[in-house]
């Protein structure tokens, strides 16, 4: 829009209006904190943290700072690996349905108080409470009677399987044996909360001067799309090995922006995979500030099963087949992502995942042929629904016209603006849809969760009572090789047998950042990089 | 009679707003995780969101006339009226100085220009004028950046809180409304200097400079007096692409991010905060019409 102009008739000449500006300047300027420190780290976080509240946020920008700010039952080395946090040590009952945690004599909020038993069992009740509108409270679902308590079915919380024994000693009752149990203790939903400030300042428990904390970190500042300053929090026990004093977390989301502040050095490090611009990626990963490592997140498609075409099978599997995932990942995205043949990505310590369907056009023709559509010939429009980003498109382009040139299909793009995306996805209006999962834990349960039968994350209409058997039966086993192939069994119905799924790619992460200057970063599958590890090499800022 | 309309003109956008927000398919809670029914349930409660869209726009407007903006749906522990309150102010510093650039430059460029009239500096002017209307601030931002930062080494990529910060973004800004105004002052003046009375002083032996600067640009300022009412309000309530490539914590974003988010509170505050600009501008236009030129009433 640009400001229209209007003509006035002929005038006499008085007076000229001339603008006033000095006071407004000094209106923005002013508590920007001028001549401020600069932190002894400083880095790119992606868009702007939605919330600091650990029962309330969801992606990864938010998980880091609150990674910083609170700590869980155990916690994250910085290679991602699970290890003591708020407990000191914990005993698993021998059917691996009770952990009772012991909290150390040390732990301490922000403010001085002691992290107590009873915080974790009253934050996972607020987390679980419906009013608190947690969106990731499913995560809890794995303690006895959280599920039901969330939904209503149960009024009482004393029955849910989290007690406080005393101050420091937890004990949690899990409805099944979960092993994957300890890293989800290291979630944020696993996160406790110091309730006496949420009691006192509502919605503005999470502001500078409010928020206590028990992490390594506390909040100091927060200026919307500015900056997120954080400070060394003296309280927490392991403060001594702490060695970033402060640390400035910039909310940028644009790549080209994200990157003149990292080559101008006004930042030091980029967390965010998003804020490397595609563009320069040929270059940058020549370059001894790029690090890039396999992450456990996929990029794959889903099928509407409940209608024409792709209620059968075999056109399904003709489409995965006529898929040419080197070519995405070799023109397209160009970060050394691997073509993905599972959901699950290589990687998780144990499990080998199955090889899915191969490439093979000549047998995905005779596929379609035989689901009655010989060289794409009677074969209804269909629709491939992607979200509108630049690299999506393309890769949305490349994938008609692979399904084009070897089916003989033509499919039509929809491209929609993300919460309209989001919202198709929802209400399964798409015949194929481009999708994308993180995982939140290192269990190939995390992926494999989603398409049980029923489950929000699903998304495709698809229901295969073997699976979700062999699914639930793998989360009921302690031994974990047993437990593993009954999960690989499962997937092998998901990327192999039904394929109401087909992976396409597994992501790659990004990280800049000077390895002569930053310490303490070691690249790992599960994209969490505690800055309490961190550290400057040779002093200096 | 203008001024007791404008808060039914503003309850006029806010209701307006709202609704194209509702009808827009998607919503604030459509997540990439998908969020439980039940939690779903309490989200539309909690932000008001629940019940006809009729009764849902009622209790907006309600809340809106008490200068209650709501929470904003996307930071989820913060009201819209914190939210703006914050931006706003980065917003008008910016804006305003690019304001002052664009009058101050574009008005001297179009008294230039329309002096040397039918000459070499005027044709160059216009060339110069004519790129920088057609120059969007993405490509003139990146520039600058590229010649002054990266180049030169004077001002920083981005960034807010220090001077040197704002000089970058505030060309970035200014430099097509520069480019607008040089046209819009040249041709106006133009049109003045034919006048008798500019002959007349002329002929009084007044100096050029005194002609053009003070006789003949009173009068030609007239349509760059209507133009800047607008044009403030534009400038000040914030600009998504310099703010997004500058990286400064202003309000232009939310403009676009919000709706993009269907943050239907924040879509509607800054909605507002635009339309309750542009009315006063266009009022202090109207009244700045009156004491410029007498012959002017207001109704």
């Amino acid at each position: 829009m640009r400001p229209s102009c209007r003509r006035p008739e002929h005038a006499e000449p008085r007076k000229n209006a001339r603008p006033v500006v000095a006071a407004l300047l000094a209106l923005g300027l002013a508590g920007c904190g001028a001549g401020r420190e600069r932190a002894d780290l400083v880095f790119i976080n992606g868009v702007e943290p939605e919330s600091l509240d650990p029962a309330i946020i969801s992606g990864q920008p938010e998980g880091r700072l609150v990674m910083a700010l609170f700590e869980g039952l155990t916690s994250r080395d910085a290679g991602g690996a699970i290890g003591p946090g708020m407990a000191e040590r914990w005993d698993i009952s021998p059917d691996g349905l009770e952990y009772t945690f012991h909290i150390r004599e040390a732990a301490r909020w922000s403010n001085g108080d002691a992290v107590t038993a009873h915080d974790f069992a009253n934050s996972w009740e607020r987390t679980l409470n419906p009013a608190t509108t947690s969106p990731y409270s499913e995560l809890l679902f794995y303690v006895d009677g959280a599920e039901d308590y969330a939904k209503g079915a149960l009024g009482d919380f004393s029955r849910v399987g989290v007690r406080a024994i005393d101050d420091r000693t937890l004990r949690v009752r899990l409805r099944a044996p979960t092993p994957f149990f300890l890293e989800l203790c290291a979630f944020q939903t696993h996160y406790p909360v110091h309730l006496p400030s949420i009691a006192r300042h509502g919605i503005d428990w999470i502001k500078p001067g409010k928020l206590v904390s028990n992490g390594a970190y506390r909040l100091v500042e927060w200026r919307i799309n500015d900056r997120i300053r954080l400070e060394a929090n003296p309280h927490y026990w392991r403060a001594a090995s702490v060695r970033l004093k402060t640390v400035e977390a910039l909310p940028i989301s644009q790549a080209t922006t994200a990157f003149n502040f990292y080559s101008t050095g006004v930042a030091d490090l980029t967390l965010d995979k998003g804020v490397v611009p595609p563009m320069l990626l040929d270059e940058l990963r020549k370059r001894p500030d790029c690090h890039t490592a396999p992450i456990l997140a996929a990029y794959f498609y889903r099928f509407n099963v409940t209608r024409k075409p792709f209620d059968d099978a075999r056109v399904r599997r003709a489409f995965a087949m006529a898929l040419d995932k080197g070519f995405i990942v070799a023109r397209i995205t160009r970060n050394g992502e691997p073509p993905a043949g599972s959901l699950t990505p290589p990687g998780i310590r144990g499990y080998d995942p199955p090889a899915g369907v191969p490439h093979d056009p000549g047998a995905a023709r005779a596929l379609l042929a035989e689901a009655g559509y010989p060289g794409g010939s009677g074969f209804p429009p269909v629709g491939l629904l992607f979200n509108s980003t630049e690299q999506d498109e393309e890769i949305a382009v490349a994938v008609q016209d692979m399904f084009r040139r070897e089916l003989g299909v033509r499919i039509e793009l929809r491209r929609q603006e993300w919460k309209v995306y989001l919202n198709s996805l929802n209400r399964i209006d798409f015949d194929m849809a481009r999708s994308t999962w993180v995982a939140d834990y290192p269990d190939p349960n995390s992926f494999l969760d989603c398409f049980v039968t029923g489950r929000g994350n699903n998304r495709t209409g698809w229901s295969n009572a073997r699976y979700d058997e062999l699914v639930d039966r793998a989360n009921r086993t302690l031994d974990p090789a047993a437990r593993f192939a009954l999960m690989r069994q499962a997937e092998e119905i998901l990327v192999a047998g039904d394929v109401p799924i087909v992976p396409a790619f597994h992501y790659v992460g990004v990280k800049l950042y000077d390895p002569d200057r930053i310490g303490g970063i070691v690249m790992n599958p599960i994209d969490e990089y505690p800055i309490r590890e961190m550290f400057r090499i040779g002093g200096g800022r | 009679m203008r001024l007791a309309g404008a808060p039914l003109l503003l309850l006029a956008v806010a209701s307006l707003t709202f609704l194209l927000m509702r009808a827009a398919p998607g919503g604030p809670f459509d997540r990439e995780k998908q969020i439980p029914e039940q939690i779903l349930r309490e989200l539309e409660k909690k932000y008001k969101l629940d019940g006809p869209v009729h009764e849902q726009m009622g209790r907006y407007l309600w809340d809106v006339a008490r200068g209650d903006l709501r929470l904003s749906t996307q930071y989820r522990n913060r009201t819209v009226n914190e939210l703006i309150g914050q931006t706003l102010p980065v917003s008008m510093a910016l804006g305003a100085t690019a304001f002052a650039i664009a009058i101050v430059a574009g008005s001297v460029l179009g008294i230039c220009a329309a002096a040397a009239h039918n000459r070499p500096p005027d044709y160059a002017l216009m060339v110069l004028a004519l790129v920088g209307v057609s120059l969007p601030s993405f490509i003139l931002g990146p520039l600058l950046m590229l010649v002054f930062s990266f180049w030169l080494g004077w001002f920083p990529v981005g960034g807010w809180g220090e001077l040197r910060q704002l000089w970058l973004p505030a060309l970035a800004l200014s430099l097509p409304y520069v480019a607008y105004i040089t046209r819009l002052v040249r041709v106006s003046m133009l049109e003045v200097l034919g006048e008798d009375y500019v002959r007349t002083a002329r002929a009084k032996g007044v100096s050029e400079a005194r002609v053009l600067f003070v006789h003949a640009f009173r009068n030609a300022a007239l349509p760059l007096v209507s133009y800047s009412g607008p044009l403030a309000a534009f400038i000040l309530t914030g600009s998504l692409v310099v703010e997004t490539i500058f990286n400064i914590p202003g309000m232009g974003p939310f403009f676009v991010n919000s709706v993009l988010n269907r943050d239907v509170f924040l879509t509607g505050g800054v909605t507002l905060v635009y339309s309750a600009l542009l009315i006063a501008f266009n009022l202090t236009v109207d009244v700045a019409y009156v004491w410029l030129d007498r012959r002017i009433r207001l109704d």
